[in-house]
């Protein structure tokens, strides 16, 4: 029925991420808009999930197929961990979501960014697309808003950039993405990943990219 | 002694062992002796092959199965269980890049054949393996690993380790030397060495010695009877032989 049709509509993370390897590890960003048709379901949605301490994906299409996947790689790499007794590596983890999207592929609206570092090959961006594909990329840029900035990424990606640049990179990447994607918005979170682990930075819509709201309590996740 | 208590595999005796699975035991240490020894940068498995007849080519009876592009595996004991569990070891690795899309580490093939022969020890309706597993391999970041997996699904990482009719002969001659940073070609003299001195002639009338071989020196490949080192064997085995010999003539 009409006036009921907001029940059945999808909620998608129409999305812009974005990952990119420098020397020492990699830098993954997203925007933050969930929606459910023109509806805004979450504008501070977290779409970098850790897969390991060294391990996160960037998640792209439904956003329940894309939780559900990265639960279970999640679950499943945990316990590989457990028996190898080693650190999982990236091109495992990517290895397990090829594998969950490709069998189940008429099932899912899932494509993923899987990025990561571990001791056997440093820094590694692996795309996995909507029909279970898996190719590592230097730079890897996927969901709706990505489209409107091939042309911003070919032209300004330079392999081996130090951090700052690349953080810089991803941060404009992904601002522009969501100027132009409806489906894209809210900030841009981006995380770097290091033999060390996994630290966030957040920009908000703003020149510096510092928010301007005064008097907010500042939350400090550990 | 064991007074029906060793019918199945599911039973406990009164003195809390589980006589199938030790009787499994038995049925290796009634088979050709097999080796393995673990170098500097490599792994030497070895086999005495016991031939009934010379009817046999000389390279049927097969008892070291390349498992992995880097993993060599040899069997003693069963030989047909010997096949089997192979097959069980190739299935593990290839599933194992299927998933993960990188190799086995050995340690974990071992873990997975260990876990395998084990349940096999847990019920009534099915006899445990009746073989010793070694298990041997390399690669760039753990080196040279040697595994052995008993009957019981018991395993061990070794230096050296032996097993079949020589294995008290082989231990003893293995406990002479220090293998962890010999250079690939002292190992398999030294291979051939012990497995010709384990032999008893006067019981078994002429053996075929087979090698097993993985190491940088391999390309990391696995390799069965591999030239130039088997003929290096084969020779270092005669001389130790002539040695015996030599000592006999007092």
């Amino acid at each position: 029925m009409d006036a009921l049709d907001f029940l059945e509509t999808p909620i998608s993370t129409g999305t812009t991420i974005m990952a990119v390897e420098f020397e020492g590890g990699v830098v993954i960003g997203a925007d933050s808009r969930t929606s459910a048709g023109s509806f805004v379901a979450n504008r501070v949605t977290d779409k970098l999930t850790r897969i390991t301490d060294h391990i996160y994906c960037c998640r792209s299409g439904s956003a329940a197929d894309t939780q559900a996947i990265a639960d279970i790689v999640a679950y499943s790499l945990d316990y590989h961990e457990n028996q190898t007794g080693q650190p999982a590596t990236v091109l495992e983890a990517a290895s397990e979501f090829r594998n969950f999207c490709y069998n189940y592929r008429s099932s899912l609206l899932a494509a993923m960014i899987v990025a990561g570092w571990d001791e056997k090959l440093g820094g590694q961006v692996y795309s996995v697309p909507l029909g279970g594909m898996l190719v590592r990329e230097a730079c890897a840029i996927g969901g709706s808003g990505s489209s409107y900035i091939y042309g911003f990424v070919k032209e300004h990606y330079k392999p081996n950039m130090p951090l700052e640049d690349c953080v810089e990179f991803v941060k404009k990447a992904v601002k522009h993405a969501i100027f132009r994607d409806t489906a894209s918005g809210g900030v841009v979170r981006i995380g770097i990943l290091t033999r060390e682990g996994f630290e966030r930075r957040l920009f908000f819509n703003t020149e510096s990219g510092e928010s301007v709201v005064q008097n907010t309590l500042e939350l400090k996740v550990e | 002694m064991s007074n029906g208590y060793d019918l199945s595999a599911s039973q406990f005796s009164p003195e809390g062992r589980v006589f199938q699975v030790e009787y499994a035991a038995k049925a290796v240490e009634r088979s050709g002796t097999s080796i393995g020894l673990r170098g500097g940068d490599g792994v030497v498995l070895a086999v005495e092959k016991l031939v009934n007849s010379p009817l046999f080519e000389n390279d049927s009876g097969r008892r070291i199965f390349t498992v992995d592009t880097n993993i060599g595996m040899a069997v003693a004991g069963l030989t047909a269980d010997g096949y089997a569990l192979a097959d069980i070891a190739r299935q593990e690795a290839a599933n194992h890049r299927q998933q993960f899309g990188s190799p086995i580490t050995v340690n974990h093939m071992c873990e997975r054949i260990s876990a395998y022969m084990h349940a096999y020890t847990l019920f009534g309706s099915a006899r445990p393996f009746g073989v010793s597993i070694t298990l041997g391999g390399w690669d760039e970041i753990f080196g040279a690993q040697l595994f052995k997996i008993e009957p019981s699904g018991k395993s061990f990482g070794y230096f050296a380790c032996a097993s079949g009719k020589g294995e008290q002969q082989a231990k003893t001659e293995m406990e002479k030397y220090k293998f962890v940073d010999m250079p690939l070609e002292n190992l398999v003299q030294s291979a051939g060495r012990i497995i010709q001195l384990a032999h008893n002639e006067a019981k078994d009338k002429g053996f075929c010695f087979e090698m097993g071989l993985v190491g940088k020196d391999t390309a990391g490949l696995h390799c069965i009877n591999p030239e130039p080192w088997l003929s290096l064997a084969v020779q270092a085995g005669l001389e130790a032989l002539h040695e015996e010999d030599e000592d006999s003539d007092d």
